[in-house]
């Protein structure tokens, strides 16, 4: 799947400036992103519901737009809002959308039990779908959307609204599929779920895609490892400090309320080892000393959450290059 | 569990055959929430029964029919007309519904005819439509109205019935395509009334003022129902009326329809086509 300069321009905004994203076959991307970054413009273009206004896209190997009928007998769609049909049974959405899917009539009815067999909807099968809850809705518009294997699905935050339990469910229906070869492109904007799914994780802010890579690389782009020294007490955090910066050579950050200091640490287990022994020699008294990554939320805040805009262009310009060459 | 693998119509005429499948699942589904959804068959079924009694025994003893004849004989024919007509509203709302729900989305996502959605509704509406027909005709014999005219004739009169039908589907929707969401149907009845009011369903355009009567011998609906009534043989025909399409009502009852096919027709494809904007 591969998207090259998307555009996609209502009146005044510009809900796509430039996007682009290439997703290895068989593999699962994370878009992630704040509300109306673009994400779902960008689901709805790949899945021709809507029409770009620049640049081009293939998914599966065919142009969308120009090749609308090769692109959607290969793709999938699970959309923000379940695209099923509220007033229709469970089995006979499935049966409706296999019969659309031309699988023929008894093959569409056999599809309909192994999916529902799957998603663990037997029992709910015959029901009209606006019973159901929103968990059962969601894997049954997921079953819907890979009637027949699709080589690409779609997901447009699938698990919003889900508690824990289905959201898990949801997580390993999709993590199956994958393991069959689907490609997977997956909008959230829960940072652990795409740390849980994703191999490959897209920052998405005003349209464009700030940042791109595996989320080991997006964590180490914002300073990589850290370690964190928390001490017993407060009058030892000056020493610590200049433990610390004499061991990693930089300017460690204090969290005077938490008593913690912590500093950059790139050969990381060099880094523990030489800081606990300078610390015991110093006679600090340490109550915890820990290797930590920054875990994606912070790496998320940090790009996205700069106020002013211009200088976040020119900073998030730099973060992109990174990204590409790391 | 094997997934089956994709397929999409080689030949010209393996779209064809596609397309007609695609379009009668769709109609399926339709039928389907007929079937599922009883409070609204029994509430569109039991919308003319009621309006048949209503109008025909209040109204009717308090209005005099052209010709001297009696009231439900002359009444029959406008409600079967303004039935065809009080479907748009149910309807917009029905497309309103799906484009909100996202149905539509997963519709047009997966590799079936452009037209299916749009054709397979169609052609529930006026399946549908048959269903009310034929309830309301028996519901009027039940009441004392007679058809008098031959066979073809009564034939020809639900055949145009079901035409102004169809033609309304157009309308229906277009209308839900451009409405807000399925909570703005709200607005559609107060509209329909008078679309139906002016017009001769329930008394003669002669009795009402001059522009008025104009209008309505110019709707659509007058030209249907004054077919109607000349066909079933049933009093104020045309004889009685004086303006010119009402005249030639069984012809104005062909034409009014395809004008509005006409201009709805592309409408509602090319609002159909906006929803990729």
């Amino acid at each position: 799947m591969l998207a090259e300069g998307l555009q996609k321009i209502y009146k005044d905004t510009k809900a796509l400036d430039g996007f682009d994203l290439a997703v290895p076959e068989g593999t699962v991307c994370g878009l992630l992103g704040p509300n109306g970054a673009g994400k779902t413009t960008a689901v709805r273009i790949l899945t021709t519901l809507l029409r770009a206004d620049g640049g081009r896209a293939t998914v599966a190997g065919y142009e969308v737009g120009r090749e609308s009928a090769q692109v959607r007998a290969r793709i999938g769609l699970t959309g923000q809002y379940s695209a099923v049909d509220d007033i229709l049974t469970g089995r006979d959405n499935l049966v409706m959308f296999g019969r659309l899917y031309h699988l023929g009539k008894r093959r569409a009815r056999e599809r309909a039990d192994e999916l529902l067999d799957s998603f663990a909807l037997t029992e709910a099968a015959d029901r009209q779908v606006k019973t159901y809850s929103g968990g059962m809705r969601r894997r049954l518009d997921l079953a819907a959307s890979i009637i027949v294997a699709p080589q690409v699905l779609f997901l447009d935050e699938p698990s919003t609204g889900l508690d824990p339990r289905n959201r898990n469910k949801v997580w390993d229906d999709v993590r199956q599929l994958v393991a069959r070869g689907t490609t997977v492109l997956l909008t959230t904007q829960y940072l652990d779920e795409a740390d849980q799914l994703a191999s490959q994780i897209a920052v998405i802010e005003a349209g464009r895609v700030i940042a791109d890579g595996t989320p080991d690389q997006l964590k180490t782009l914002i300073g990589g490892d850290q370690i964190g020294v928390v001490v017993q007490e407060a009058r030892d955090i000056p020493d610590t400090v200049r433990v610390l910066a004499s061991v990693t050579g930089a300017e460690p950050k204090v969290e005077p309320d938490l008593n913690r200091v912590s500093a950059p640490a790139v050969e990381r287990v060099a880094i523990l080892t030489s800081a606990v022994r300078a610390l015991d020699e110093a006679g600090i008294a340490v109550e915890d000393i820990a290797l930590r990554r920054p875990s994606l939320d912070e790496v998320f805040l940090r790009l996205t959450g700069n106020a002013s805009p211009a200088p976040s262009a020119a900073a998030s310009d730099e973060l992109e290059k990174e990204a590409v060459s790391s | 569990m094997t997934a089956p693998t994709p397929v999409i119509p080689q030949s010209g005429l393996e779209r064809v055959r596609w397309a007609v499948s695609d379009t009668w699942t769709i109609t399926l589904r339709y039928l389907m929430h007929l079937s599922r959804s009883p409070e609204r068959v029994v509430g569109t079924m039991l919308f003319p029964v009621v309006s048949i009694l209503l109008f025909g025994f209040v109204f009717g003893s308090a209005i005099s029919v052209p010709g001297d004849g009696s009231y439900r004989e002359y009444l029959l024919p406008g409600m079967f007309a303004q039935a065809m007509v009080f479907g748009i509203a149910g309807q917009a709302v029905a497309v309103a519904t799906d484009v909100a729900r996202g149905v539509n989305d997963r519709f047009r996502s997966m590799p079936m005819s452009d037209s299916a959605v749009v054709v397979g509704q169609t052609c529930a509406e006026v399946l549908n439509a048959m269903l009310d027909i034929t309830l309301m005709f028996l519901c009027g014999l039940a009441v004392g109205w007679r058809f008098h005219g031959s066979f073809s004739d009564t034939a020809l009169a639900l055949g145009l019935l079901l035409l102004l039908r169809l033609a309304a589907t157009w309308i229906g929707l277009y209308v839900g395509l451009i409405l807000r969401g399925p909570e703005s149907g709200g607005v559609l009845m107060p509209l329909m009334f008078p679309v139906t009011m002016i017009a001769n369903t329930f008394v003669p355009t002669e009795a009402m003022p001059n522009w008025l009567g104009t209008v309505a011998e110019w709707n659509p609906l007058s030209a249907t129902t004054a077919a109607a009534r000349e066909l079933f043989g049933n009093p104020g025909a045309a004889s009685t009326d004086v303006a010119w399409p009402l005249q030639n009502a069984v012809l104005m009852a062909t034409v009014w329809p395809l004008v509005i096919m006409a201009i709805f027709m592309p409408l509602a494809v090319r609002r159909y086509r906006r929803l990729s904007r």
